[in-house]
């Protein structure tokens, strides 16, 4: 019945790069030279900052964080939830600004993507009464998912506290945005408040600008 | 320890799912695999776990760094930056007082990025002041660049690293870049324009971490804001940009012209990256370096002025920087999701790991500077051989200001970009201690980016950061500090005179708001002017740290500033100085007072905590010729 055996999952393994993670490191001890691994770094980024978990969109269309909402393409993130009283809407609203003064390129080349701190409430339902509410344009999508991967999804962006106290009080966690191009590895963080202007702007520097001093036949 | 048991779980885990001969597509559907064939980064599968300790595969966190053997290297002295004529082809087209706005065919962008303001060109502005009255009279280039081939120990165990420095200016590969940057050495009333390049890799191969637009701060010195390298005035790829400096102490073009108060003189200062939003991994990933000021009384010779020991043979300057290295690839690395602070388990001083340095038996200047990112130091003098000893030594300057009089300590504190300037007398340390090693020690214990704890360590518990070999004695022309020599006399205040009165009080609160930093409960913006002080008036600003759990070093550019009062403590007599970094601690409140001279245009306040100041701990003020009244701006 099983036609996978131990040995062709090996094989399988290793053509996905998957191999060291499936095995503890080789026979040389760690510290010594041989043991250093050629690792890309784009590749360490994802293993620590995003999992590919799977979460669901206020339309109901289940992604996998990675491959479908982060893999080669220029992201804002923020983290709110729907019963938060005051700050989140303020910085919903904010950033709805700021989608208005990018409007050409949401959706298009940028992606927005707010996650919720309280996916046991905020099913896809919740998620598109609050989108509609703000007047949320376009191509800005609303994600759940199952409360152990949003923490860990929470935790791998980075969105953490270092004092557990803080750490579990959702309202720490909802003033930042994140934004980056994964594939150039750049990745800013901008309080949420801060003015939409200058949000708008500090994007467009992060994904526009390398493209300055770029010269024919730079990878850039 | 949890850490060993978390990846021992997920080993046998991960050794269970191939044990039981699961198909892919099992897998696939239970969740665990992706469509393209990764294994999904689960907890208690992977060995990646929430807890921060954990050191699987690209892991950058505190205490996964390889053990890495000290004492190995030499300290690194950093090449003396040549000068150069205008005949350079580096410096073709001159330098001008107005940018080179002209447009480069080969890549679409003026040829020098002064100019530009937060990537936009805007022309007519950034001109440089007071140019015809003070020009240049040297002249010098450097190439900012990548180099692969950076060791940062001859560990053999350690591959060899990827860094972004500085070279000498030419423009030959061979020339390359080094971190920290060589040294820059200028004399007071020789005006001196530094071309810079940004001759970086594209942003794709920043190796995981790093911004290749750049903006280059000279900290701390009295300039004019098209020279200062501000957070908002950095540079693209293919650009040069052009820094001038008159070369005048403070109030040249107010107070005491023609070339301003001698007693704001400067000696030790660095520059570094200060692109705003990226510091942090920037300065991180090499971009530092010193530059040094003498002047007829800060001669270095020791033969003259103050007889402070002769430079380059006995005049070190030294920066510490701490580092995270992966403990897969073993290559330096900077998480960019993170907030608080990076601390790191590599010690490095002038770009080595704890590095030995072969001393003669007589005096030594080392200028001693917090390179960050994150890190507080308490730093000692340590005879590994009898911990007991307590073994002083001398301050002479803070922040690069040299104090009235040197003050003898057993141990000093430095913040992110604080400078402390010793003099070392090993030749009194022989004899009295009968050390042939003496090692500078960090004592203070950091576990995070927050602050330090209250703890200082043991003799010998600390982290060595250089190891000095005593050798034999040799002639010494310089001072003995012992003999309460006079350097300057410190700027009046409102304390110390009367009639001195600041024309305003401002107050800055510091905090966290929502997860992300705050002064005055605002954020940093490249958009926006906070207040606006009157050119050529004093001002007293309150500093205030709200955030209980984060220590602050807070810099202000431009000027110099005496404390009047912190906390509710006299300052200590290493603090009676003129400084330009001061580091609150929680919940503390300081006092400080300026003089706001010379130049018009706009400056940073920010937190030196270059992850902090990277979440918008920062605000823009100007000094233009009528001030505003704001007090909480």
């Amino acid at each position: 019945m099983s036609d996978i055996t131990r040995r062709t999952l090996l094989v399988e393994a290793a053509a996905t790069s998957v191999i060291a993670g499936l095995f503890p490191t080789g026979t040389a001890s760690p510290g010594t030279a041989s043991h250093w691994e050629a690792i890309p770094p784009r590749e360490l980024i994802r293993q620590q900052h995003f999992p590919n978990l799977q979460l669901t969109t206020q339309h109901g269309r289940k992604v996998h964080l990675y491959d479908d909402l982060i893999k080669n393409r220029k992201v804002v993130i923020n983290f709110m939830f729907t019963s938060c009283a005051k700050a989140c809407p303020l910085v919903t609203a904010n950033l709805v600004k700021v989608q208005r003064i990018l409007h050409s390129r949401i959706g298009r080349d940028i992606n927005m993507y707010s996650i919720t701190l309280d996916p046991a409430v905020d099913k896809p339902e919740q998620l598109r009464l609050y989108a509609a509410k703000h007047h949320v344009g376009d191509g800005w999508l609303f994600l759940t998912g199952k409360p152990a991967d949003i923490e860990l999804l929470r935790r791998s962006l980075g969105f953490v506290q270092r004092n557990p106290l803080r750490d579990a009080n959702k309202m720490n966690h909802i003033g930042v945005i994140r934004f980056g191009t994964e594939a150039c590895m750049r990745w800013a963080a901008c309080p949420g408040l801060a003015p939409a202007d200058w949000i708008a702007t500090s994007i467009l520097s992060e994904i526009d600008g390398p493209a300055k001093g770029r010269i024919k036949g730079d990878p850039g | 320890m949890a850490n060993q048991r978390e990846i021992e779980n997920a080993r046998k885990n991960r050794l269970e799912i191939i044990n039981a001969g699961l198909k892919r597509r099992d897998l696939f559907k239970m969740g665990l695999l992706t469509s393209t064939g990764y294994l999904v980064n689960k907890n208690g599968l992977s060995a990646w776990a929430f807890d921060d300790n954990n050191c699987g595969r690209g892991a950058c966190h505190l205490g996964c760094s390889p053990k890495i053997t000290p004492f190995l290297d030499p300290l690194p002295i950093p090449p003396v930056l040549p000068e150069r004529t205008l005949a350079d082809p580096g410096l073709s087209p001159a330098p001008q007082e107005s940018p080179n706005n002209a447009i480069n065919p080969v890549n679409q962008l003026p040829f020098e990025g002064r100019g530009q303001f937060n990537g936009t060109l805007r022309p007519g502005t950034d001109s440089f002041q007071f140019f015809s009255q003070y020009p240049p009279q040297h002249y010098f280039v450097q190439r900012m660049r990548a180099n692969s081939n950076f060791r940062i120990t001859s560990d053999t165990n350690i591959p060899a690293q990827t860094i972004w420095g500085f070279n000498q200016g030419g423009a030959d590969p061979s020339d390359v870049a080094v971190t920290p940057g060589p040294t820059i050495v200028a004399r007071y009333q020789q005006p001196i324009v530094v071309r810079r390049f940004n001759e970086l890799p594209p942003q794709n191969q920043n190796g995981g971490f790093g911004v290749p637009e750049v903006s280059t701060h000279l900290h701390n010195f009295h300039a004019g804001t098209e020279s200062d390298g501000g957070p908002c005035r950095y540079f693209f790829r293919g650009q040069y940009f052009d820094y001038y400096d008159t070369l005048q102490q403070a109030g040249f073009d107010s107070t005491n012209p023609p070339n301003g108060d001698i007693n704001e003189s400067m000696s030790t200062l660095w520059y570094h990256d200060h692109r705003v939003d990226h510091t942090a991994e920037n300065v991180y990933k090499g971009l530092a370096g010193f530059h040094l000021f003498f002047n007829q009384f800060d001669t270095g010779d020791e033969g003259s002025g103050f007889h402070l020991p002769s430079f380059p043979q006995f005049d070190i300057p030294v920066i510490l920087t701490d580092k995270l290295i992966n403990p897969s690839t073993g290559l330096i690395c900077f998480d960019t999701f993170e907030n608080d602070g990076l601390v790191g388990d590599v010690q490095l001083a002038n770009g080595k790991v704890q590095p030995f340095m072969e001393v003669s038996q007589r005096r030594y200047r080392f200028r001693v500077l917090d390179g960050g990112p994150s890190r507080f130091y308490q730093l000692f003098l340590t005879n590994p051989n009898n911990l007991s000893q307590v073994i002083p030594f001398w301050v002479i300057a803070n922040d690069g200001n040299l104090l009235p009089t040197p003050v003898q300590v057993t141990s000093f504190r430095l913040g992110v970009a604080e400078r402390y300037d010793i003099i070392i007398d090993f030749k009194q340390i022989a004899a009295q201690f009968g050390a042939s090693v003496v090692r500078l020690e960090n004592r203070l214990q950091q576990n995070d980016g927050r602050a330090p704890t209250n703890n200082i360590l043991g003799a010998g518990r600390g982290t060595y950061c250089v190891e000095f070999r005593i050798g034999a004695q040799a002639a010494d022309g310089s001072v003995d500090p012992a003999t309460a020599p006079h350097f300057y006399d410190l700027p009046s205040t409102s304390l110390t005179d009367a009639t001195v009165k600041p024309r305003i009080s401002r107050t800055f609160t510091f905090d966290q708001s929502d997860g992300g930093w705050v002064v005055n409960d605002r954020f940093m913006s490249c958009n926006q002017i906070r207040f606006t002080v009157q050119r050529n008036s004093i001002e007293r600003w309150v500093l205030q740290n709200d955030g209980g759990e984060w220590q602050h070093p807070i810099h202000i550019h431009l000027e110099e500033f005496q404390i009047l009062r912190r906390g509710d403590r006299r300052s200590a007599a290493t603090e009676r100085s003129r400084k330009d970094v001061l580091t609150l601690n929680f919940d503390e409140r300081a006092e400080l007072f300026f003089r706001f001279r010379d130049f018009r245009g706009d400056y940073p306040l920010h937190c030196h905590n270059t992850v902090h100041e990277d979440h918008a701990m920062m605000l823009l003020f100007q000094v233009q010729d009528v001030g505003d009244n704001r007090t909480s701006p």
